[in-house]
């Protein structure tokens, strides 16, 4: 059974996504089912990162027993679809497999009064299987598919409230995007298998020469994973599409967004890593990048009204220090000394912060989901005293500010901490950027706080209560990873980030599919 | 390795360690205790001692002279009024600029590669 964890990883999710529907007048039964079906899917995630970090990269061959078995000639080239699931791959199914356990409880309450729950539930679990798929598998063609079908599960979940007219527009917004930025994947796809005569991408980065219409292909690779990423100044789409997508959403769309970014650092590190001194000035593209996007993110969250939309700037920003830190890792790949000194270290930042990142923007964005929930409005101006109505979501929110402010001990913390250091050894003025939007952040979020829950009590709310339970429920396991991850940083770098980052750089061992080939 | 040790979370020029984090914070929090018991013990909640005073007058209605979120920090961004006048004039919400800046920056990134910049 475990040899067939990464296709049980997609094929559980896909049947739960397809059984979904048939429970349409069964009451809560489609919330439940989706509880369940991520439920297991989170199990199997953590049996696959545990299986990966015993035993190395899993490759798993679709329509044959092995990846030696290849065309009868005995050309040795794969021709198979085949995942190959290494430390970060695993790293980021287990992302998205907790999120999408954590969206499905917390919308179990949320989203109880809308109509359509079957095809929510159905649209929840299908965005999780492209989530998967893009994460687990080894071929760029697989990649482009899972893309798409996470950019329409995804559009139709920003519609979903399609009685409003900005959802609506938010979903087509989203849909045009993501199209545009997968049929340019395709077209770069194209380009490497006009090439090379494969879609491997351990066989391609074999071959990569590095030529002119490679560099094209990355190129395009480059700006279409940097815009579905959400990085400036592609980003505009993002505010739009997290604003308007229930809070149920927001965690799996949220990894969506990271598995695109996971896409780009798996094209430069593993596709392109063998041309290591050429991908320097990709390196310091993606930090200078990274910069912009954290400070451009920051200073247009600090202007919103809409709490949500507010939020969702702040998700743009973060995004730029993921991209600083493993930008600064990418910058340094052909510097031995310098890779060993800082750069594997600022890998490490970056990618722990995509899990932090995760887990406190998710709570975050419930805790705005459930102001939404119990005073009908995002508008900021029209909200107040609200902390003694909602004393866990006031604490659930309080974590998740400290958190993202890099305000220690929370989580946070400790990956802002490796980014400002490391960043600083390639460029003291990336640091100062850094540092800058941390305070920033913390700024906006006090604006937040002051508006929404402190001051005196709002008429209007006095009768207001607490988020009903799963709600409350879900938004304090993620402040409590919160304050965990914080406290125990070691732990998850040990076991998690550093293996990842690992992979990344490892690019033989991927090449030789953990060993097998 | 001690288990002190095994919570220090090193980076190339520094580390953090959350317990002795948690240390200071328990020293600063009776800091805190030690100013707090010295305050003025004459203090009643709930009584008119806690209410607001504006010289006499009578006092508005405390919903209506609330502070709002579009309030804070007006400041800050009026001094920065020229960068964010070029900010806005990015987010425009159109998705035909969406696309023009996805070509724009791939024509950028491009010219970079190629052109080895």
């Amino acid at each position: 059974m475990i040899e067939h964890l990464p296709a049980l990883m997609i094929a559980v999710p896909l049947f739960g996504a397809f059984v979904a529907p048939l429970l349409k007048k069964k009451g809560s039964a489609p919330a439940v089912w989706a509880m369940m079906i991520t439920g297991v899917t989170l199990g199997m995630a953590l049996l696959l990162v545990r299986q990966v970090l015993i035993q190395g990269i899993m490759v798993y061959v679709f329509g044959a027993d092995n990846p030696h078995l290849v065309l009868p000639s005995g050309y040795r080239v794969p021709i198979r679809i085949i995942f190959e699931v290494d430390a970060i791959g695993a790293f980021m199914a287990l992302s998205a497999a907790l999120m999408s356990f954590i969206g499905a409880m917390y919308s179990y309450s949320h989203v109880r009064n809308e109509t359509g729950l079957e095809k929510y539930y159905a649209l929840l679990l299908l965005l999780e299987v492209g989530i998967l798929g893009m994460v687990l598998t080894g071929d760029l063609f697989n990649l482009f598919v899972f893309l798409e079908i996470a950019g329409i599960a995804g559009s139709a979940l920003v519609g979903f409230r399609n009685y409003r007219g900005e959802a609506s527009e938010a979903g087509i917004k989203y849909l045009i995007v993501s199209a545009v930025a997968s049929l340019m994947v395709l077209f770069s796809i194209g380009l490497l298998y006009g090439e090379y005569g494969n879609l491997n991408i351990a066989y391609l980065s074999t071959q990569i020469g590095f030529n002119t219409v490679d560099i094209i292909a990355l190129g395009i690779l480059f700006t279409s994973f940097a815009m579905k990423c959400g990085s400036v100044p592609t980003h505009h789409w993002v505010p739009d599409a997290y604003t308007e997508v229930p809070s149920g959403i927001n965690p799996t769309l949220l990894v969506a967004t990271y598995a695109s970014l996971y896409a780009l650092f798996r094209v430069s590190f593993s596709l392109f890593g063998k041309v290591s001194s050429g991908m320097s000035s990709v390196g310091w593209i993606m930090c200078v990048l990274g910069v912009l996007t954290m400070f451009i993110g920051v200073t247009m969250a600090l202007v919103q009204k809409d709490v949500k939309r507010l939020m969702s700037y702040h998700a743009i920003s973060q995004t730029g220090y993921m991209l600083l830190g493993v930008g600064v890792g990418l910058a340094v790949l052909n510097d031995p000394a310098k890779l060993a000194a800082f750069g594997r270290d600022a890998m490490a930042g970056g990618i722990f912060h995509i899990i932090n990142h995760i887990i406190y923007k998710s709570l975050l964005l419930m805790t705005a989901g459930a102001l939404f929930y119990v005073t009908g409005t995002r508008n900021l101006n029209e909200m107040g005293g609200l902390a003694r109505r909602m004393p866990y979501t006031t604490i659930a929110f309080i974590v998740g500010a400290a958190a993202i402010s890099g305000i220690p001990p929370f989580n946070g913390f400790a990956s802002k901490f490796l980014i400002y250091e490391t960043s600083y050894q390639l460029s003291p003025i990336f640091a100062i950027f850094a540092m800058v939007t941390s305070v920033l952040t913390l700024a906006s979020f006090v604006k937040v706080f002051a508006s929404a829950f402190l001051g005196p009590p709002v008429k209007k709310y006095e009768e207001v209560k607490e988020v009903p339970r799963s709600m409350v429920v879900a938004m304090l396991i993620l402040a409590a990873l919160c304050l965990l991850f914080g406290l125990f940083p070691n732990v998850v770098l040990d076991k998690l980030v550093y293996p990842a980052a690992d992979a990344l750089l490892k690019l033989s061992n991927y090449q030789t599919w953990g060993g097998i080939l | 390795m001690s288990w002190l040790e095994s919570l220090t979370l090193n980076s190339p020029s520094g580390f953090w360690n959350p317990i002795v984090w948690l240390a200071f914070l328990i020293v600063f929090a009776v800091i805190g205790y030690i100013i707090y018991s010295r305050g003025n013990r004459s203090y009643k909640p709930n009584t008119d001692q806690v209410k607001p005073y504006l010289s006499g007058n009578e006092v508005e209605d405390v919903e209506e002279i609330r502070v709002r979120a579009g309030d804070i920090y007006w400041g800050f961004i009026e001094a920065l009024k020229g960068y964010y006048n070029v900010l806005m004039r990015m987010h425009t919400g159109d998705i035909r600029d969406y696309i023009l800046w996805y070509l724009g920056l791939g024509a950028i990134i491009l010219f970079i590669l190629v052109g080895g910049v």
